[in-house]
């Protein structure tokens, strides 16, 4: 068990080790500086001459959402027809069927916002041209999207007075060219010669040792599965995912895919830091983020480790934890830890159900993305954490009755209306979509869809309704990984968490650009003796309060209902 | 509109060339110099394929170690967990019937000594491996049903145990596949 410990710990500490330069190489980018990869630019060259884009153009904040948002579109409307016609496209070589109107519907919405909740299994229900030409195109896309999101922010914090915040094309490809493809690149090739498929090949067919005749999927997957890692997008190439044996055949490629849920979004932070020249900045919001993240892993850790109290009860030994949904090659240790290193960073791959983890870690993962920025996704988690960061401010202005500010700009009425209408967006669309769902199965438990609501549910009791708030919160974070016992492959689910995915991932980009966009058209004021500082343990306690009272005010009710209730009843 | 629309069209044209096309190829060279070249690691029993190294089988015969409880069967174009929560009274009772299963193939054995993984489904429902408790448990039943001296079925599950990961991180794990293909060659 020791070796397992030591497995998470070593995880941890190296992602943090390779994170700090990473940030620091990824503020060279943007800044324009000259790096390693300058070998790319003419790469870069030749898709803006292509696209007929030029990249000294700067945009203000408006112009950086119209581009965003118009391209965003045009992927949304492309992948729902490559799904729905998947069957008659080349690179099919298992036959599969086409994917039905609202399945299509689902999982082209889930792609393109980088959440990835997969109604569907890889094996059975995409093709390798869907495989590889809409998902893994996504995987990289949505990801720079969230990165040039970001960097818009970043560039309205960094320049005194302006509305020129950089070009978004540049942004866009240069987060693919010199960041995602090239660590996916490596990740890919540890897969590789790990065991993980690479080749275009079809099905295999093979007569096992005890005369069974087995078919077995495969595919290139290995360059798929490390951009789904590093993009923090977490849709895989099989259903099971990265429990996979080949998806993630080893405990190297255990700690391979693990360290790239984690190291994106960790050395973006890192980046700010190096992009504003405010170090310590970065070491406050890291700090936050750890500390919550921490708070997570613990509990988590220790009950999937402990094992089942109710197969104690049973008189099994659980020297091995609690093995219900979980692979013997990761063990119980870094089972938990990418439960919560999944949810946390808004990726939502598994190599474990969560479904059959113990309450306490449901909760815990639950928790991760109600708040959806411990970590967060790449360049949304920071987003979200900007929200919360105004949020705090304006508060920590009113307790001493200053104006509040934050890196010399006035946070106003009109900020703070946007920054609190996205803070509540998220518990609503939540709550909302569960009670919807719930008041479906009481009242109209033989409706007459592919599933009957009466059959959505794998579990009864508390752990039901944890399914489906699970769903919902795993939806509206774009994080997409799933109570995957919940029956979601039909019209209720699709549509439903097919609209919170839309929302929960537009508005909370719209939200911060906005402010931010605002904010750098205002006045300088130059830092003086009663301004708050931001780089400050005070101010970093302040922010995890808003956190924390806002996620736990909103969310307290109904995990009460699921996990806790469930944890509580435990005999 | 066309300020936006017009190259947001030809970026997806070549980043779909580039990202989609080109890159999956270029892993694909590379994986032709990996074992298995790409296609997926195999095992031989007397010159003929058996299985995928890394995909656990169905063993339900006295004669081979047992693997994991598979909610998909073992069928690896489809694999799956159970997806059953822990206070789940049916999968409870379905946990309970496999201890009485295994307790009836393997007397001797008692309730205690089951280490979780062998009545409990894996997460992919293909899972390869079981601790090396998992499979000392078995080795008397082998043992007595292949007719061989149980010292040389624990000394070839000794054998197989891998150990964690440079000897430091992971738990320790036995390929339940390669462990009975090795069994069917031991004379």
């Amino acid at each position: 068990m020791n070796t397992e410990y030591a497995g998470i710990i070593f995880m941890y500490l190296a992602t943090v080790a390779l994170a700090i330069p990473l940030g620091k190489y990824i503020a060279k980018v943007f800044n324009g500086e000259k790096t390693w990869l300058d070998f790319m630019a003419p790469l870069e060259r030749l898709i803006f001459r292509f696209s007929g884009i030029d990249t000294k153009k700067e945009m203000n904040w408006k112009q950086h959402l119209f581009a965003l948002l118009s391209v965003n579109v045009l992927w949304l409307f492309y992948a729902f027809f490559c799904l729905l016609f998947q069957a008659h496209l080349p690179l099919n070589p298992d036959g599969n069927p086409n994917q039905t109107p609202d399945l299509a519907f689902n999982t082209a919405l889930s792609f393109v916002t980088n959440t990835n909740l997969q109604d569907y299994s890889g094996e059975s229900g995409a093709t390798y041209y869907t495989q590889l030409f809409v998902f893994m195109f996504l995987h990289f896309v949505s990801a720079a999207t969230g990165v040039a999101a970001m960097m818009v922010v970043f560039k309205a914090m960094k320049d005194k007075v302006t509305d020129k915040l950089g070009n978004f094309w540049d942004y866009l490809v240069k987060a693919i060219t010199r960041l995602f493809l090239p660590l996916s690149f490596v990740v890919a090739v540890i897969l590789a010669f790990n065991g993980t498929p690479t080749s275009y090949k079809g099905k295999d067919t093979v007569i096992g040792l005890q005369g069974d005749t087995i078919h077995v999927s495969r595919g290139p997957a290995a360059g798929m599965i490390a951009i789904k890692q590093t993009g923090t997008n977490g849709g895989g190439w099989f259903g099971a995912n990265s429990a996979h044996p080949l998806e993630n055949p080893n405990y190297v490629t255990n700690m391979a895919e693990n360290m790239s849920i984690m190291i994106i979004s960790i050395s973006l932070v890192f980046a700010l830091g190096y992009y504003l020249n405010k170090k310590k900045l970065s070491w406050v919001i890291f700090g936050v983020m750890t500390v919550g993240f921490l708070i997570m892993v613990f509990p988590s850790v220790t009950a999937e480790v402990n094992g089942s109290p109710y197969l104690h009860q049973l008189g099994i030994s659980q020297t091995t934890g609690a093995m219900e949904g979980k692979e013997v090659r990761f063990g119980p240790a870094a089972s938990a830890y990418w439960g919560i290193n999944t949810t946390v960073t808004s990726n939502g791959s598994v190599n474990a159900m969560h479904d059959s983890m113990m309450p306490v870690s449901g909760m815990a993962q639950m928790f991760d993305m109600m708040v959806n920025c411990f970590y967060g996704g790449v360049g949304v988690g920071f987003l979200n954490f900007y929200i919360f960061i105004i949020i705090a401010v304006f508060i920590s202005g009113l307790m001493v009755g200053r104006t509040p500010e934050f890196m010399g700009r006035k946070i106003e009425a009109r900020e703070m209306k946007i920054a609190s209408l996205i803070a509540l967006l998220h518990p609503f669309i939540i709550l909302v979509g569960t009670a919807l769902a719930a008041y479906m199965l009481v009242h109209f438990p033989n409706a007459n869809w592919a599933t009957k609501p009466s059959a959505w549910l794998n579990n009864p009791g508390f752990h039901g309704f944890t399914e489906m708030l699970y769903q919902f919160t795993s939806s509206a974070a774009n994080n997409g990984s799933g109570y995957a016992g919940l029956t979601a492959n039909n019209i209720f689910w699709n549509v439903s968490t097919g609209m919170v995915i839309f929302v929960g991932r537009f508005f909370p980009i719209i939200g911060p650009l906005a402010i931010a966009g605002l904010l750098a058209n205002k006045k300088f004021i130059p830092e003086s003796a009663g301004t708050l500082k931001s780089d400050s343990t005070t101010f970093g306690i302040m922010i995890f309060s808003v956190i924390i009272i806002v996620a736990a005010l909103s969310f307290f009710p109904a995990l009460a209902l699921g996990p806790i209730a469930e944890h509580v009843s435990i005999k | 509109m066309k300020t936006y629309l017009l190259p947001s069209i030809k970026i997806t044209i070549i980043l779909l060339v580039i990202l989609s096309g080109l890159y999956p190829l270029a892993i694909a060279a590379i994986g032709k110099l990996t074992p298995g070249g790409g296609d997926g690691v195999t095992v031989t029993l007397n010159g003929k394929v058996v299985g995928y190294a890394n995909i656990g089988q169905k063993f339900t015969k006295d004669k081979y170690f047992w693997g994991r409880p598979s909610a998909a069967d073992y069928k690896a174009d489809a694999g799956a967990g159970s997806n059953k929560g822990p206070s789940n009274a049916d999968y409870l009772k379905d946990v309970k019937a496999k201890i009485d299963t295994f307790l009836k193939h393997n007397p001797g054995v008692t309730t205690a000594q089951i280490p979780s993984e062998l009545v409990t489904y894996s997460g992919s429902g293909l899972d390869p491996d079981i601790s090396p408790d998992g499979a000392r448990i078995q080795v008397a039943r082998v043992a007595k049903v292949r007719n061989l001296p149980a010292g040389k079925v624990l000394a070839l599950v000794n054998q197989h145990v891998e150990q964690p990961l440079w000897g430091l991180f992971g738990p320790a794990k036995v390929n339940v596949l390669q462990l009975n293909v090795a069994l069917d060659q031991l004379k």
